[in-house]
């Protein structure tokens, strides 16, 4: 088990991570999620042990790593841009490890490792030769290959184009359950972090701001700004009693939310257009725009000037008068006083 | 990330003891050399008397204006051929590579001597030439190395936005280019400033710059204060050469992490033919010296190849023509050896400090270039006054040439393999360490392994330029270990026509030797790297 405690490591006079607490169980997917520059990378760089820690400990089961140099703390790493060695083909990247290791057994290993990453039989092929896919696929293979105790990947998939990108995140997430792997994963993207991971930490400006399963984190973000960065647009005082939740828009059913006064984060799908095109407030269609799986609309509110985005599942007319309704699947409850001080 | 640092640190010791060998090297056959020979100028007094004689002054002026003459030719001519080479997908340009290469690493008398069978009467222009054919290729491959990195997006968005060929050429793709043209001019202008062959050959005794007047003072009129001024002079005047030549290659290796990865050469079109041309006419100028001289060497048969086997007219020699090629290569090869060695644990020692972040990096880099930049005559000098105190007298021993020749290859093995190594994504070495490989091992696993082939490189340009290597040599090289340019300077000083033919004789021998191993060197190039 890999636990960090009060971490910090400066850049200059900057603290790019600033006492950090965070543990990974053994079996464990955690994902590191968090805006560009919010020190995330920096935080795996010193578990792995790149990165120089100004305080603070990180320690695997009760071994202090402090003095641990980097390659002998048993930790596989992926970069985003893979990093394979040019000068070897498929297999000599995926068998480094092993003779690092002096293990043997290493060509059976190897193509133990590629058909597991679904590259059976590249052995012999060029790395530079490899699509963005297939190399970072070598590179995952690479890093499991030796059995590492914990698998740190670093935005392992944002080199890559969307489509290519969700296949193999779904590909990721059933490989690390496969291997059992211990692995801390950082990412800037959302949709990656709940695809691979158990657990969910947010890190803001150095910080972790909020711990938690997946699900607790996309439902019930700490503050707005943790908020806007899982998608929550407007934001909206709200009472919730026995599970139902009302604001100025209406009401909606959210058996999860905690009763009394909460401000309502509204993610683009959190309003929709009424199946009979009445009841629900209403107002003026400005612009329907498709998008891959649905169509994004903008509406201007009756009464208010308020601007608000919704969904639908056809495009509309812009101009046309629309009646929207509120769909528990988009909102998010914040505390009311986590509103504050944002 | 841009921050990347280095976290798997080679040890500090470990540095620290593979720097001492190339430090020391420099400290013992440079420095202390160097120095003795500056402190017996000061000693003997009247170095002011030096500085204050207008005819120094004149001097100066005249190694300036010679140097800025012929670096301003080597870029107006080098221009065109880095467009050739970097932004035109043409046949032959594999060729262009090599010839002008060839000028480059031929040796220095040969160079001059193909100018004073081509223009009889010498003079400036004579001089300026010979010395910018040197650099063409210097230039050349130095902005061609930026430029096809450059993206060529800006210049299309500049002639969308209405700009002509000329002027998106000096609105954009000249300033983008201004780093390595500015860098690539530092280093003509300081080969220009010292070159001592070509001056020597074709000056006479009535053009004479900072590097031929030491030669004189020293050797003949044993004016060692006078010599020693004059030393001063030049060590001035190069330090702010390579320092300026050191922040502008800052700037440029800045420029470079920007590079679009996208192939920039395509076939030229319009008026862009006219400078291809230009480049054409650039290069086949440059094989005119060179093939002036191979011609002469046939102008009677194969008598001057015949007359290497003896020892020249009247006993010009003291070993023969063949003896002396035999003594050339075996000099270079142990050259080479020494240099490759020194040059890869120096770039070794740099590529890491700069990896650490350790700030003043490019004094160091400047230190080990200075070699470059001195005049050879006053190394040479410095040996035969300060290596007695070492064990087992140096000064009358064969070793004193390769040794110093090394002096002059191991900056240059150092400008190949630097860059190389400093290409070498810092996250590569880090994939390596955590799959288990500890600092030297990651040295042996990913270095060493990319930078092989430029070390290949670097051995052979190393070869070439100590094969051809004159100045020290002339002046440490014992009658019997003479090498080839050191022979053909003594045969061209001469009277006799079988002299000069054995002279040209030698001459195509050393142009074929280059050529052939500058061909091999095109063959496993890295398109990184400076030369």
């Amino acid at each position: 088990m890999l636990a960090v405690e009060g971490l910090t490591v400066h850049y200059g006079a900057l603290a790019a991570v600033d006492d950090v607490d965070v543990t990974v169980a053994d079996g464990e997917v955690l994902a590191l999620l968090g805006p560009s520059g919010c020190g995330k990378s920096t935080l795996l760089r010193a578990v792995a042990g790149l990165e120089p820690a100004a305080g603070g400990t990180i320690r695997w089961d009760d071994t202090d790593l402090a003095d641990v140099p980097v390659h002998r703390r048993g930790f596989g790493l992926v970069f985003q841009d893979g990093q394979l060695f040019p000068h070897r083909d498929v297999a000599g990247n995926v068998a480094f490890g092993l003779r690092m290791k002096r293990m043997t057994g290493r060509a059976e290993r190897v193509a133990e490792l590629l058909e597991l990453v679904g590259l059976a039989g590249y052995e012999r092929r060029k790395v530079t030769e490899l699509s963005g896919g297939e190399a970072q696929r070598v590179a995952l293979a690479r890093a499991l290959a030796p059995r590492p105790r914990l698998l740190l990947l670093d935005e392992p998939l944002s080199a890559l184009d969307r489509a290519l990108r969700e296949q193999l995140a779904m590909d990721l997430a059933g490989l690390l359950r496969v291997a059992g792997a211990t692995a801390l994963v950082v990412t800037h993207d959302h949709d990656e972090a709940f695809t691979l991971a158990d657990r969910v930490a947010v890190m803001r400006k150095g910080r972790i701001v909020q711990t938690g399963p997946p699900e607790e984190v996309w439902r019930r973000p700490e503050g707005e700004a943790t908020a806007r960065f899982l998608g929550c647009g407007l934001f909206l005082p709200a009472t919730v009693t026995d599970g139902t939740a009302t604001c100025e828009l209406g009401s909606v059913d959210l058996p999860w939310a905690p009763a009394g006064e909460v401000t309502l984060g509204l993610r683009p799908n959190a309003l929709r257009l009424t199946e009979n095109g009445e009841g629900g407030p209403a107002g003026k269609l400005l612009r329907s725009v498709h998008r891959r799986d649905h169509v994004r609309l903008q509406v201007r509110l009756d009464g208010s000037d308020q601007v608000v985005d919704a969904v639908a599942a056809i495009a509309e007319t812009p101009g046309d008068r629309v009646h929207l309704r509120l769909d528990p699947d988009g909102l998010a409850v914040l505390r009311r006083d986590a509103r504050q001080g944002e | 990330m841009a921050r990347d640092r280095a976290g798997l640190r080679t040890s500090p010791r470990g540095l620290a003891l593979i720097a001492l060998v190339p430090l020391g090297f420099l400290a013992v056959f440079f420095v202390w050399p160097v120095v003795a020979i500056l402190r017996l100028g000061l000693r003997e007094g009247g170095v002011l008397d030096t500085l204050a004689s207008p005819d120094v002054w004149q001097l100066v002026g005249f190694t300036v204006a010679q140097a800025a003459g012929a670096t301003a030719v080597s870029i107006v001519a080098g221009l065109p051929v880095a467009f050739l080479l970097a932004r035109t997908r043409l046949p032959g340009l594999g060729l262009v590579r090599v010839i002008i290469l060839v000028p480059f690493v031929l040796p220095s008398v040969v160079v001059g001597l193909a100018f004073r069978a081509l223009l009889p009467d010498g003079g400036v222009w004579a001089i300026i030439l010979a010395n910018a054919s040197f650099n063409v290729a210097v230039v050349a491959r130095t902005v061609a190395g930026l430029w096809t990195h450059l993206d060529r997006r800006a210049e299309d968005a500049a002639r969308a936005l209405g700009a002509s060929r000329p002027r998106t050429f000096t609105g954009v793709t000249l300033p983008a280019l201004a780093p390595a043209i500015g860098s690539a001019a530092a280093v003509v202008f300081l080969f220009c400033a010292t070159s001592f062959g070509v001056v020597l050959i074709l000056g006479g005794a009535r053009l004479k710059t900072l590097e031929t007047e030491i030669y004189l003072r020293t050797v003949e009129l044993l004016d060692l204060s006078g010599a020693a001024a004059l030393s001063l002079l030049q060590l001035g005047a190069v330090v702010a050469a390579l320092s300026i030549g050191a922040v502008m290659r800052r700037r440029r290796e800045t420029a470079l992490r920007l590079r679009g990865q996208a192939e920039s050469a395509r076939r030229p079109a319009g008026g862009e033919w006219w400078v291809v041309a230009a480049a054409f006419a650039v290069v086949v100028a440059l094989l005119v010296p060179v093939a002036t001289l191979v011609a002469r060497s046939f102008q009677s048969g194969l008598d001057g190849y015949r007359a290497l086997t003896g020892i020249g007219y009247e006993g010009s020699l003291d070993i023969s023509g063949f003896d002396a090629a035999r003594n050339s290569l075996a000099a270079a090869t142990d050259a080479t050896l020494i240099a490759v060695t020194l040059g890869t644990m120096a770039s070794v020692v740099l590529v890491s400090l700069a990896r650490n972040r350790v700030r003043y990096v490019e004094v160091v880099d400047t230190a080990f270039m200075l070699p470059l930049g001195v005049s050879a005559v006053t190394v040479g000098f410095g040996y035969l006054i300060t290596l007695d105190l070492l064990p087992g007298d140096l000064r009358t021993s064969a070793a004193l040439v390769p040794l110093a020749q090394a002096l002059v290859v191991t900056p240059l093995v150092i400008r190949i393999m630097l860059p190389v190594l400093r290409s070498i994504d810092e996250r590569l070495r880090q994939a390596a360490a955590t799959l288990g490989a500890g600092p030297w091992r990651v040295w042996r696993e990913v270095d060493v392994p990319m930078a092989g082939r430029s070390l290949g490189t670097a051995a052979a340009f190393g070869f070439v330029v100590a094969l051809g290597e004159f100045g020290a040599t002339s002046f440490l090289a014992r009658p019997d270990t003479a090498t080839l340019p050191v022979a053909i300077a003594r045969l061209v000083s001469r009277p006799g026509e079988l002299n000069n033919e054995m002279a040209y004789a030698a001459c195509t021998l050393l142009i074929v030797v280059t050529v052939a191993v500058v061909a091999v060197v095109e063959r496993v190039r890295v398109p990184v790297g400076e030369f």
